[in-house]
């Protein structure tokens, strides 16, 4: 009695005609461990300064707004700002990110400002992010102790504090950055804009199950 | 063989005179003719100079893993593990389905959301899940527009294309009373507030969340998802497991593939960067995580792929499920993927679907072409869609499927068409006898024997000589 995945692998090698010692193994083992870059576009081979104005402008075409602060300090005065000229709720989630802890959210009184996972009814997140890839727009964030999944998905409104020095290049520098961080996170987020759909009639709505702002504020580090 | 319940593809024909004969279809197929193809595609592709070297790269990955899968599943298998996952290995549909009913009664599922998957179609999950009284819940909008109306997606990535606004209040207005939505909404961004609404409920009290794969990583034993709505980072992030539903064909080697990929996919689908949510999952919550899913399961499914690697139709496990060649087809363009019967449609339905239900069953499929090549000319993969299709034809032809007088009538032109001298004769005498039928105006109104090519214009009669007389008259040149 063979097992299914005796008999699935079985009939791969009976299909691909695979003789033991052709060498497949090997080429195969080597492509894993050479993790190869194949073509990169040229689009983000650029110079760090252009890959951050590369990455908000990409980053605006699908809806992700932006503000620029000159300091970590700056950031709980332009989120408030941000919040209120938005009509938005002053409670925020906000990842329980040694980074966020170390802000002076004291210092805007009217901001009610809690540390963890998301909550079914939180309106507003904060978050940090792991990097920023200038060729696409996107934002990437790894799940962790300091970085719940949720924050990213469950409020219409996620807001994201990102250092200029966190902007990188491509897709491959995001893969080269991970795998220095250290083991594969449960989850990596790429977030390119908030949430849409096309699904009714064709026509693209933003605010579907997921965000329906995502805002960003770059500190000019 | 997969089951093939459910599916009416030996009805093409019957199926595409409904198709043209609904002016909803009509109206869907137009608005996405102007929404999703041709033009948005190349406006995603422009912005990328390297995008035709990006396609080769992309159809070299494929060819590469296809041909070393063995090792590659093996090697993803033991990343899935290392990463506190688990793998099961299922052959038929009906294996997979078992599998997944395991894992739901374990866990004492009620409900399972799920995210937009292809193989569960092809498996017809939600039908079982249902009668086995675990409540299957589509979390994509236009999945779940389709659920509320009992039908198939008619087209892999605008699963509810064919459904018009109004068409969709009426679904949500009837469907939402239960939950207490009385109004009826008409304006889709109240629409989608309400379903909004309704699925984050059922989100969160979700026991198990079952999600498709784009691509699997052999090297990390990840899985990823590419989605613009975000219902499948929920349906994964929020039960207590999360089971990943894919086909062996998914594997890639590196996170370096899947990058190339990545800039294949959805450009050549929607015509976008990049989509709006890209994640990659592995294993389980880890220890200190605040969220996410316990469990992380891989139901790793053949269904017959594992023989499609021995032939020509190795080249159709390339695909990558980003609807172009659906956009671009000008059959689909007129009867809309539900005409196809099946789950897969367009052109990369007429190659797969005869491999996972059979020729019998399927073989109008590969006939729904004009052979205009534009699938071929934008498939991310370089699939020879035509090619395939042609060949699934003569398959057919061998296996006696078509109507005997199509196969008399092929044959009587094989017979002519072999010998030069017969065809030279006919086609000569054709030719006079066309010129005189299409009288002074040199057009002829009905052509007898193939109504069906004039009944909806003029066919030009032929004029001078044959092309056999021309060449042999002006010697050759």
């Amino acid at each position: 009695m063979t097992s299914a995945r005796e008999r699935i692998l079985g009939q791969v090698r009976e299909s691909l005609g695979r003789r033991e010692g052709d060498g497949s193994a090997e080429r195969a083992a080597a492509r894993i461990a050479a993790r190869a870059p194949n073509l990169v576009p040229a689009r983000a081979q650029v110079p760090a300064a252009e890959q951050v104005e590369l990455f908000l402008r990409l980053a605006a075409e699908v809806q992700v707004s932006h503000e620029r602060v000159a300091s970590p300090a700056d950031v709980p005065v332009a989120l408030a700002r941000y919040l209120a000229s938005h009509n938005l709720p002053t409670r925020v989630r906000r990842a329980p990110d040694p980074a966020l802890d170390a802000l002076p959210w004291a210092s805007q009184p009217l901001l009610e400002v809690q540390a963890g996972k998301a909550e079914p009814d939180d309106a507003v997140s904060v978050t940090g992010a792991f990097a920023a890839i200038a060729e696409t727009g996107t934002l990437m964030l790894l799940s962790g102790r300091d970085s719940p999944t949720t924050l990213n998905f469950l409020p219409e409104t996620h807001v994201v504090v990102l250092r200029r020095s966190q902007v990188i290049g491509t897709l491959e520098d995001a893969w080269t950055k991970l795998r220095a961080h250290g083991e594969m996170p449960r989850t990596v987020n790429f977030i390119t804009g908030p949430s849409r759909t096309g699904d009714i009639a064709q026509t693209l709505y933003v605010g579907a199950h997921g965000p329906r702002s995502l805002h960003v504020i770059l500190i000019e580090d | 063989m997969a089951s093939v319940s459910g599916s009416t593809a030996h009805a093409f024909r019957a199926n595409t005179r409904a198709a043209i004969a609904s002016p909803e279809l009509q109206a869907g197929l137009a608005r996405l003719q102007q929404g999703l193809t041709a033009e948005r595609r190349m406006r995603g592709v422009v912005k990328l100079p390297e995008f035709e070297r990006l396609r080769d790269a992309a159809r070299d990955i494929k060819n590469h893993t296809l041909a070393h899968l063995d090792h590659y599943l093996a090697a993803y298998e033991r990343a899935v593990v290392a990463g506190g996952g688990h793998v099961h290995w299922c052959e038929t549909a009906a294996d997979a389905r078992q599998t997944i009913l395991a894992i739901c009664r374990r866990l004492g599922a009620a409900t399972v959301t799920k995210g937009k998957t292809m193989i569960a179609e092809e498996i017809d999950l939600n039908e079982f899940l249902a009668a086995e009284g675990i409540e299957p819940i589509e979390t994509d909008l236009g999945e779940y527009i389709v659920q509320l109306a009992g039908e198939r997606p008619s087209h892999i990535i605008a699963p509810a294309v064919h459904k018009s606004k109004d068409q969709v209040s009426d679904l949500f207005f009837h469907h939402h009373q239960k939950y207490g939505k009385t109004r009826r909404l008409t304006e889709p961004p109240e629409m989608i507030d309400e379903v909004r609404g309704i699925l984050r409920d059922r989100f969160l009290d979700a026991d198990v969340g079952i999600t498709g794969a784009n691509f699997l990583v052999a090297e990390t034993g990840s899985s990823l998802i590419v989605t613009n709505e975000g219902n499948g980072d929920l349906t994964q992030t929020l039960p207590k497991a999360h089971i990943v539903l894919a086909t062996l064909e998914k594997l890639v080697p590196t996170l370096e593939d899947v990058a190339t990929l990545l800039r294949v996919l959805a450009r050549s689908g929607t015509g976008q960067e990049f989509s709006a949510y890209t994640t990659v999952s592995t294993g389980p919550r880890r220890e200190g995580d605040a969220d996410g899913p316990g469990e992380y399961h891989v139901v790793l499914l053949d269904n017959g792929r594992s023989r499609m690697l021995a032939g020509e139709f190795r080249e159709m496990l390339r695909c990558i499920r980003c609807g172009a060649c659906m956009n671009q087809c000008p059959v689909f363009a007129h009867v809309g993927g539900h005409a196809y019967g099946w789950v897969y449609v367009g052109p990369m339905g007429a190659v797969l679907t005869p491999h996972l239900i059979g020729l019998e069953e399927a073989h109008h499929l590969p006939s729904a072409s004009t052979f205009c090549g534009a699938c071929e000319s934008v498939c991310p993969v370089k699939i020879p869609l035509p090619a395939l299709m042609r060949h699934l034809r003569e398959a057919a032809f061998e296996a006696r499927l078509p109507p005997a007088a199509e196969r008399s009538a092929l044959g009587l032109w094989r017979f002519a068409a072999t010998r030069p001298g017969l065809w030279r004769l006919l086609g000569a005498a054709g030719a006079r006898l066309l010129a005189r039928m299409g009288g002074a105006q040199a057009r002829l109104r009905r052509l007898p024997l193939a109504g069906g090519w004039t009944s909806g214009r003029d066919l030009p009669a032929p004029e001078g000589e044959t092309f056999h007389t021309l060449w042999r008259q002006r010697g050759r040149r």
